[in-house]
């Protein structure tokens, strides 16, 4: 057990050794040059040059990795090129916001997928099922951007039940939330109704029902329990599917998180802040990998770590 | 760098004197609220060149000079008075008395050269250090053996002194640029890299909160030295806002300016929808659409083939793409600059005379080419535009639809983007002056590598009028100088390294409840709106 964690933290560190090689060598190659960027278009040849020359810009490309990386052992991902602040700062104060929405989506999607995994698996092969598979069909293959807008007009715009957008309250929070569910939502409906159906076909069901307990009370007590255990554990391995929707459902809603800090940046080519954001999403989803790993065993005892 | 995508000039010039009789009868005091999509970056004046923060800058911090409300008329600001040498190369400013800091320290002629001699460090990494090469020590400055400009002296607490190297048409419009304001040594010291999140001026508001990501406030300085500005006692900036989404605000009422402006694809609802195409202000502005061709390259060196694709190119067709929010053009400059030549006709649209012409040049048969264009709405569009309009004359090109900054970096290099549409980061003025419009993008001096000359045109022969041009420093003068400016660019239409395409227009849309002339709404300097001008209906 013990040497099983620490091979997976090995492997998760050179996972994000991994990413933080190719990340860099991807930006390095953009034809984009930072120093003219900072130095604007009235800059002489000499400016570019200084700037270039301060910025470490003109050393060779493993150098430059190694001064990054240098400064990432010590926490320090550098100074954004245009927002010319710490991209650390920025990214710990857009942080909480997005570590936010996430609570608000799992939340979302859990209940949602789950309640329609749930009604599709006793509902099987009825209209209902097919209704509501052809709903998670739609939340899985929507785009968020034309769900988020459509959201937002409809229950903020028409029916003015919550605020255009923005940040503050819990009102703010329920239609990103809402757009970012829904995609998870699509999956988790899929899931729960095949745990589902996995379950009600097994043995100790049929006995639960010969002993003539009551059908509501074997799907409450004794089915789902046991259907809905390997859905949650699906949660860490979604946070990859979140950490790619907040960049879209952040610049919609105008939601403060890094989400947002990413997409500015990449429009405008911030190499240290798409680095950062970068850093970060990808820890975000070893540590949600590691986690759910780790949790596997205690909820299905047939699975050992080794 | 984002660039001030969208600058301007007014087309109606306002008379100051209508706006200060005005003013009397306005009641400081309410608030407002400005969305952005984008973060702001800095509040640094020497560092700021940005879309959203370059009004704000203005409105926190003051320099020697400015323009009237709504017009590209300059007028003094922190400088009382200023005389010129009969040679045009000694500017003498004597400053208004009593100006505070934010941090309540007087302002005196020490901080004028603190600041000249800050923004052309080059270790501030000022993007605007260029604007000040015409004062005398400046290339000492940039090569790092001097730390202070020496033609800027200290005469006495309310006085300073000028010399500049050459004769400078355009110095007073250097004086009145964001990067020329003036700020205090101490609080620079104090915060270093960081004081453009904690900017100080003595400007006719300081920031009061600044929540990263989310919002900024101002609020008025109420010793400001301008008696009876600002008008509002707030103004709240909330960044991070969709354009979609900030108008739908706007009709909810819960935004009063929508900073990025209206969507082009949301244009023509908004202006056909009746609640609110009366919000709606347009203005002219300093901005030309082109489309360059490298002349380094083949067969863009050939003359021919460069006036063949100016006639080849459809420009009201492309304006219609964009809803008629431009005008067509012919040459460089815009409309409302002085030196603009109103009579010229410019090349005709003639997709006959056009092949003719190719077919004169050795390619009847046309050739194949690549045109870069910025990923933005509703550039690429137009990029597809112009390879239907040159696909008619047998030319095929290529469309590169890149990020802005990746379509500079290429369009700086002699040997590649052979044609670059401007849209989405085109040439802006700085300053309302036709020398603004040469330099850096039709001069010798931007036909380098990282320029932004795209074409690579240099002609030394223009180049030296142009030099001589901006040496008539005499007021008196000013018609012999635009006349020479005006010659200039028709000259550089003779050679054709550009297609002129169009002139934009800017609207802003703004709540009921603002108020002002229409005008310092669409204001040419104070881009998109000058907040220090701006009053509250609601408490009147």
């Amino acid at each position: 057990m013990i040497s099983y964690i620490a091979r997976r933290l090995l492997q998760s560190l050179l996972i994000l050794v991994g990413i933080s090689v190719v990340t860099f060598a991807l930006l390095y190659l953009l034809p984009a040059d930072p120093a003219r960027q900072i130095a604007g278009r009235s800059a002489t040849a000499e400016t570019v040059a200084n700037i270039r020359e301060q910025l470490g810009l003109n050393l060779p490309f493993y150098q430059q990795y190694l001064r990054y990386a240098a400064g990432l052992v010590q926490g320090d991902f550098g100074r954004s090129y245009l927002q010319k602040t710490e991209v650390s700062e920025l990214i710990a104060s857009r942080l909480p916001a997005s570590l936010l929405l996430m609570a608000g989506a799992i939340t979302c999607e859990l209940l949602l997928g789950i309640t329609m995994g749930l009604v599709a698996a006793l509902r099987r092969g009825k209209p209902a099922d097919h209704i509501l598979m052809l709903v998670s069909f739609v939340g899985v293959s929507a785009p968020q951007f034309v769900v988020g807008i459509m959201i937002l007009y409809v229950f903020a715009v028409t029916l003015g039940w919550f605020p255009i957008g923005g940040y503050g309250t819990f009102a703010h929070l329920v239609l990103p939330s809402l757009t970012l569910g829904i995609l998870g939502a699509g999956w988790y409906a899929r899931m729960m109704r095949s745990s589902m159906i996995d379950v009600l076909r097994q043995d100790f069901i049929r006995t639960a029902h010969s002993k003539g307990i009551s059908g509501r009370a074997v799907i409450w007590r004794h089915a789902l329990p046991n259907a809905i255990l390997p859905v949650i554990a699906m949660i860490g391995i979604d946070i990859g599917l979140f950490m790619s929707g907040i960049v879209v459902v952040e610049s919609v809603f105008g939601w403060p998180g890094i989400g947002q800090l990413a997409w500015q940046a990449i429009q405008r080519v911030d190499i240290p802040i798409i680095m950062g954001v970068t850093l970060v999403s990808a820890l975000a989803i070893v540590i949600g990998n590691f986690i759910a790993d780790m949790v596997t065993p205690f909820i299905d005892p047939r699975i050992k770590l080794r | 760098m984002k660039k001030i995508l969208l600058a301007g000039v007014a087309l109606m010039a306002l008379s100051a004197f209508g706006i200060e009789s005005r003013a009397d009868d306005i009641k400081q005091g309410g608030s407002m609220t400005v969305t952005y999509k984008d973060d702001v970056s800095t509040l640094d004046p020497a560092i700021g060149y940005d879309w959203q923060n370059w009004s704000m800058i203005k409105s926190l911090f003051d320099s020697l000079m400015d323009y009237e409300p709504g017009t590209s008329n300059l007028k003094k600001d922190l400088a009382e008075d200023y005389t010129i040498s009969e040679d045009g190369k000694t500017f003498t400013f004597k400053l208004v008395k009593g100006v505070k800091f934010h941090n309540g320290r007087e302002m005196t002629a020490e901080d004028v050269k603190y600041s000249l001699d800050r923004v052309t460090n080059p270790k501030t990494q000022s993007p605007g250090a260029g604007f000040f090469a015409s004062i005398k020590g400046y290339e000492k400055m940039a090569d790092g053996s001097a730390t202070s400009l020496e033609g800027v002296t200290v005469v006495d607490p309310y006085t300073v002194k000028i010399e500049l190297s050459r004769p400078d048409a355009t110095f007073l419009h250097v004086m009145a640029i964001n990067f020329s304001s003036i700020v205090p040594k101490e609080e620079v010291e104090k915060y270093g890299a960081d004081f453009g999140k904690h900017p100080v001026g003595t400007g006719a508001f300081k920031l009061a909160e600044w929540t990263l990501g989310q919002k900024l406030v101002f609020e008025r300085n109420k010793d400001y030295w301008n008696k009876g500005l600002p008008k509002l006692d707030q103004i709240v900036f909330e960044v991070g806002q969709e354009p979609v989404v900030a108008l739908l605000r706007l009709q909810k009422g819960e935004v009063d300016v929508a900073g990025d402006g209206i969507p082009p694809a949301k244009f023509l609802e908004v202006k056909n929808d009746p609640n609110f195409s009366k919000l709606i202000v347009e203005g002219g502005q300093l901005h030309t659409g082109y489309l360059t061709m490298k002349v380094t390259m083949k067969p863009f060196d050939n003359l021919k083939v460069r006036q063949a694709v100016n006639m080849a190119i459809n420009k009201e067709r492309i304006v219609k793409i964009i809803n008629g929010r431009a005008v067509p053009a012919n040459q460089p400059l815009p409309p409302t600059m002085p030196g603009y030549a109103k009579d010229y006709e410019g090349y005709k649209f003639d997709v006959e005379g056009a092949k003719k012409l190719l077919a004169e040049a050795g390619f009847p048969d046309g050739f194949e080419t690549e045109l870069y264009a910025n990923n933005t709405d509703p550039n690429p569009r137009i990029a597809q535009a112009i390879q239907q309009d040159l696909a008619a004359i047998g030319i095929k090109a290529e469309i590169k639809s890149l990020a802005q900054a990746n379509v500079i970096a290429a369009g700086g290099e002699p040997d590649q983007a052979p044609m670059v549409w401007s849209g989405g980061m085109a040439w802006i003025a700085d300053f309302p002056d036709p020398s603004n419009f040469y330099g850096p993008i039709l001069g010798c001096s931007g036909a380098v590598k990282g320029g932004w000359n795209w074409s690579y045109y240099c002609n030394k022969d223009i180049d030296a009028r142009a030099t001589a041009a901006d040496s008539i420093t005499d007021p008196a003068k000013k018609g012999e100088r635009e006349d020479a400016w005006k010659g200039i660019f028709l000259d550089v239409m003779k050679d054709a390294p550009w297609v002129p395409v169009m002139n934009e227009q800017r609207f802003t849309i703004r709540s009921e409840r603002l108020g002002g002339p229409d005008a310092i709404f669409v204001d040419p300097v104070h881009i998109p709106v000058h907040y220090d001008q701006v009053y509250a209906k609601d408490v009147q």
